[in-house]
């Protein structure tokens, strides 16, 4: 099934990228190198946490970058990202004001903002808001360095560096980023709003934890942003623990500069009868990658996936989703869909695991793709692996382009060729925005895209 | 009602029998002299010695590849006899010079030549271990200017086609055992319908294992010139073994201008025993390419047997126009793996594909649906429909999908469709309330789950698919 293949993707790693994992031992020691020289260089902390970063750092040494013969990474060449040196990117502000950031908060300047630059946490540029008690808000730093019992509990615990590459280089580099801990049936009205701000050159490797006890229930939103258009490199992870019942309501928006690579991950656990949405956008980047990996543990555990990738000039953007049934009684839900513009490259992996255990699951899948441009490219892989017999599971995917016919009713009815492919991108696009519960961000999101697509017409 | 389906899941595999015959083979391992002794003993000419050391070389640099998803201890290579000819072999003008043992073997098999003769209308090339013993029906078909026989005779006989269209579509050096093929590869079929001619009947060939320890190393090529049409069938049954048995074939199949190859498969290869020791490993290359302009291939399988089946027919689009159809039963009991499904390559314009994919697993069986969908950047307008569903019976099996779908041109379109159910409980209570018992049941719901694929199939292999889907599966439910 795969012979030799055309990926512009491994095409910019040259011969490299074809001739397999031999390959990369031989390209990628420098860069390997300079990450384990400012590991050395950087620990810190409590002693289960140097424990627990020298785990990643051997296990990200061991495991390498990885190739496009990785199945995980069959569409994705990493070699823009193995083939530089990254080195940590530097701290402070840097002259970022919080006004500079205002186009960035949905216009809900009362949420509770912790911003971070290139990964570490700024006070001055965060603000807070009256969040109830049974909440607890803080950076990872803090709330390592205040000795949080049960950050060691969780943390490293949840997300999977034993399998993943970019997982374990986060977890070698665990400093700063968010933890979150909502106490039972604690419920936060107001959404918490993360933004990451990167700059420069460097490497950033946010970590989040969020553990939500039993029965409660909050909105987090982590935002990827940049001011410049610079080249750096973020490398995040979040855990996610949902207790019994808990329900959370998580948004990645990925809004790197375009020049910028992202790799994110998000990896949740979820207890009997919890509920997961999670909706991740991801419009930004030359290069990005986002995970989210759920693994429905208790009965009547549900979760929904959706997702928007919005892609133009040589932009990649790969998207993996997993979905572990591991309990009975689960329900699963997941819509990704896709505009791809431009020369860009567009890639859906969604996985949904049965396990023998997991009767009565009930999993739907669905990814569609649009593709603007003659040279856009997308490559699509729904895949269903089930053990379990009384199991209901389905996917779809599809790829094509405007409706010729929907074209000429609009045009017969007065409505310009430019209007009409804008109006028909949009609501192929809005059918999954739709889905978001959250107004402001909904609102502001559709906006985004109107705007995006008006550019390009 | 399980008792009844136990005895039906658990029957012995009713065509496990050895015919003694004795046989013509070359020592066990693999080097240039064995593969000079297999051309030498055909009588080949050097252009295919050249061919065989040439794809010989180039496996011995290649890696066996384990990214299907199946499970199987190593093969020793050097292990297996790779030529095993039945003694008796001479050209035969009739039955009566057939070995009677064979012919008795063919008759416990229920596929009698004179029966498929008289009957059928079928010609029916037999290909006993590796060598073909008898070929019928072969006047009527030259009337037409249609050759049918064996890939040996075809080497001698008419050399210039195979020169021009060996490896044209399996290249001998496409995968690791598409190169072990190409270099020992015993014999097989070939199939040449002239220009403008319709292939008056069926085309079929039984194949059967035999030799103990002969690994069965057929090449299939069939070509169908401008404006023929063809359809070829194949059928299988292999007797009961102790050791796992390698089978890597290869078909190729060429489709030039308004040319049409239909070719359906009926698999039922001995699957091992309870514990899953012994069956056959069916790791196959099957392609076709639509080489002209509104030329058509389509694959039918029905796959029943092996314990290990890694085989993807693929269809290479490039006539602009051209069709590409993939339909296929597959089916997993006890502890058979399967690892299936196709690639449909769109190169030409207009170029339109369809998958329709049936997976049932049962028992401790785990079948995997494997398709590949890629759209080249000058496919305009190309279309896809693909449709892959499972059928899980018992909590032991598993049932996967692995599709992928790979788009370089925004005017094609590409659907793609899956689904996993089970039979419900409630689906057997309601027919058992109406008189029909939980065994015929069962075995409704899966005929009809599996309709799209059987309509697809020649009537007198429709009837052979759905008993060896009986004889497989029926009523696994508990």
């Amino acid at each position: 099934m795969k012979g030799a293949r055309e990926n512009p993707a491994a095409a910019t790693a040259g011969a490299a990228g074809k001739s397999g994992a031999s390959s990369v031992t031989t390209r990628a020691p420098g860069s390997i190198e300079v990450y384990r020289e400012d590991f050395e260089r950087k620990m810190s902390g409590p002693d289960w946490l140097r424990a627990l970063r020298k785990e990643g750092m051997a296990r990200f040494q061991t495991l390498g970058f990885p190739t496009t013969k990785n199945e995980d990474w069959h569409f994705t060449s990493v070699a823009p990202i193995a083939e530089r040196t990254f080195r940590l990117a530097p701290l402070g502000v840097g002259g970022v004001k919080r006004a500079d950031l205002a186009r960035f908060d949905f216009g809900e300047n009362g949420w509770h903002t912790l911003v971070f630059m290139n990964g570490a946490f700024s006070e001055e540029l965060s603000s807070n808001a009256v969040l109830g008690n049974g909440v607890r808000v803080s950076s990872l730093a803090q709330a390592i360095n205040s000795g949080t019992p049960s950050i060691e509990r969780h943390l490293g615990k949840i997300a999977a560096f034993e399998q993943h590459t970019f997982t374990a280089l986060n977890t070698a580099f665990i400093s700063d980023g968010t933890y979150i801990e909502l106490a039972a049936d604690t419920v936060v009205e107001q959404p918490i709003h993360l933004v990451f701000v990167s700059e420069g050159e460097g490497v950033s490797h946010p970590r989040n934890l969020i553990v939500a006890g039993r029965h409660s229930r909050a909105t987090v939103i982590e935002s990827y942003v940049s001011l410049r258009d610079s080249g750096y490199f973020t490398n995040a992870v979040t855990e996610i623990s949902l207790g019994e019942g808990a329900h959370l309501d998580h948004y990645k928006l990925q809004r790197e500069s375009e020049k910028a690579f992202h790799v994110g991950t998000v990896q949740i656990r979820e207890a009997r009868d919890s509920q997961l949405h999670s909706f991740s956008l991801a419009v930004g980047g030359s290069l990005a990658r986002t995970n989210i990996y759920t693994s429905l543990d208790g009965d009547a555990a549900t979760c929904t996936l959706n997702g928007l990738y919005l892609t133009d000039g040589t932009q990649h953007v790969d998207n993996q989703t997993s979905i572990e049934h591991i309990a009975p009684n689960c329900p699963s839900h997941e819509l990704y869909k896709g505009v791809l513009d431009g020369r860009s490259h567009g890639v859906f992996n969604g996985k949904v695991f049965v396990h023998p255990e997991a009767q009565k699951t009930d999993g739907k899948q669905s990814n569609n793709n649009l593709l603007l441009s003659p040279t856009a490219r997308v490559d699509t892989k729904p895949q269903l692996e089930i053990f379990a017999d009384d199991v209901k599971s389905t996917h779809g995917a599809t790829v094509g382009r405007l409706d010729d016919v929907a074209m000429f009713y609009l045009n017969s009815r007065g409505i310009g060729p430019e209007t009409a492919r804008m109006l028909l991108t949009y609501a192929f696009a809005a059918d999954v925005l739709e889905t978001i519960p959250l107004v402001p961000l909904r609102e502001q999101l559709e906006r985004m895209v109107l705007a995006r697509l008006a550019d390009e017409v | 009602m399980s008792s009844g389906i136990e005895a039906l899941v658990n029957r012995e595999y009713a065509y496990g029998f050895v015919t003694d015959v004795e046989t013509d083979t070359v020592p066990a391992g693999l080097n240039e002299d064995i593969i000079r002794t297999i051309s030498a003993k055909k009588n080949e000419p050097e252009f295919m010695l050249e061919w065989r050391l040439k794809a010989y070389r180039r496996w011995l640099t290649m890696k066996e590849p384990h990214w299907g998803n199946v499970r199987y201890p190593a093969i020793d290579y050097n292990s297996l006899v790779y030529y095993s000819a039945p003694k008796s072999v001479k050209p035969l003008q009739s039955l009566d010079e057939v070995d009677p043992e064979l012919l008795r073997t063919y008759e416990k098999l229920g596929i009698s030549l004179n029966e498929q003769k008289m009957l059928s209308g079928v010609a029916v090339d037999a290909i006993f271990d590796s060598v073909s013993v008898g070929t019928t029906m072969r006047t009527e078909l030259s009337k037409h200017g249609i050759i049918f026989c064996s890939f040996g005779e075809a080497v001698q006989n008419h050399p210039e086609l195979i020169e021009k269209y060996l490896g044209t579509v399996v290249p001998h050096s496409d995968n690791f055992f598409a190169a072990l093929n190409a270099a020992v590869f015993s014999d097989g079929s070939f199939a040449y319908v002239p220009k403008g001619v319709k292939c008056p009947m069926e085309l079929s060939t039984y194949f059967r294992i035999n030799s103990k320890n002969t690994g069965q190393f057929e090449r299939t090529l069939i070509i169908a010139d401008e404006g023929a049409s063809v359809s070829y069938l194949e059928g299988c049954t292999a007797p009961k073994r102790d050791e796992n048995q390698l089978h890597a074939a290869v078909v190729e199949l060429i489709a030039l201008d308004n040319a049409t190859v239909k070719y359906s498969t009926v698999q039922n290869w001995y699957a091992g025993d309870a514990q899953g020791k012994g069956g056959i490993y069916n790791f196959v290359t099957k392609r076709g390419k639509c080489a002209g302009v509104n030329s058509k291939i389509s694959w039918t399988q029905v796959e029943t047997g092996s314990a290990i089946t890694w085989k993807y027919p693929s269809v290479i689009l490039q006539g602009d126009n051209s069709v590409g159809e993939f339909y296929s039963v597959a089916v997993v009991n006890r502890k058979q793996q399967a690892d299936t499904g196709t690639k449909m390559i769109h190169i030409g314009k207009n170029t339109k594909s369809t998958i329709v994919s049936k997976g049932i697993s049962a028992g401790e069986g785990n079948n995997s649906y494997r398709g590949l969908v890629r759209v080249l950047p000058k496919a305009e307008n190309a279309r896809n429909y693909t449709q892959c569903d499972s059928m899980l019976i018992g909590n032991k099996c598993g049932a996967h999908t692995f599709p992928y779908i790979e788009v370089q041109n925004n005017t094609a379109t590409l659907e793609h469709e899956a689904s996993t159910s089970k039979i419900g409980e409630d689906q057997i209570f309601y027919c058992k309330q109406r008189g029909v018992s939980a065994e015929h049941a069962v075995s409704m719901i899966v005929s009809g789950f599996c309709r799209e694929v059987f309509k697809e199939l020649p009537m007198e292999f429709a009837v052979e698919a759905q008993q060896l889907l009986g004889i497989t599966l029926e009523g696994s439910v508990g």
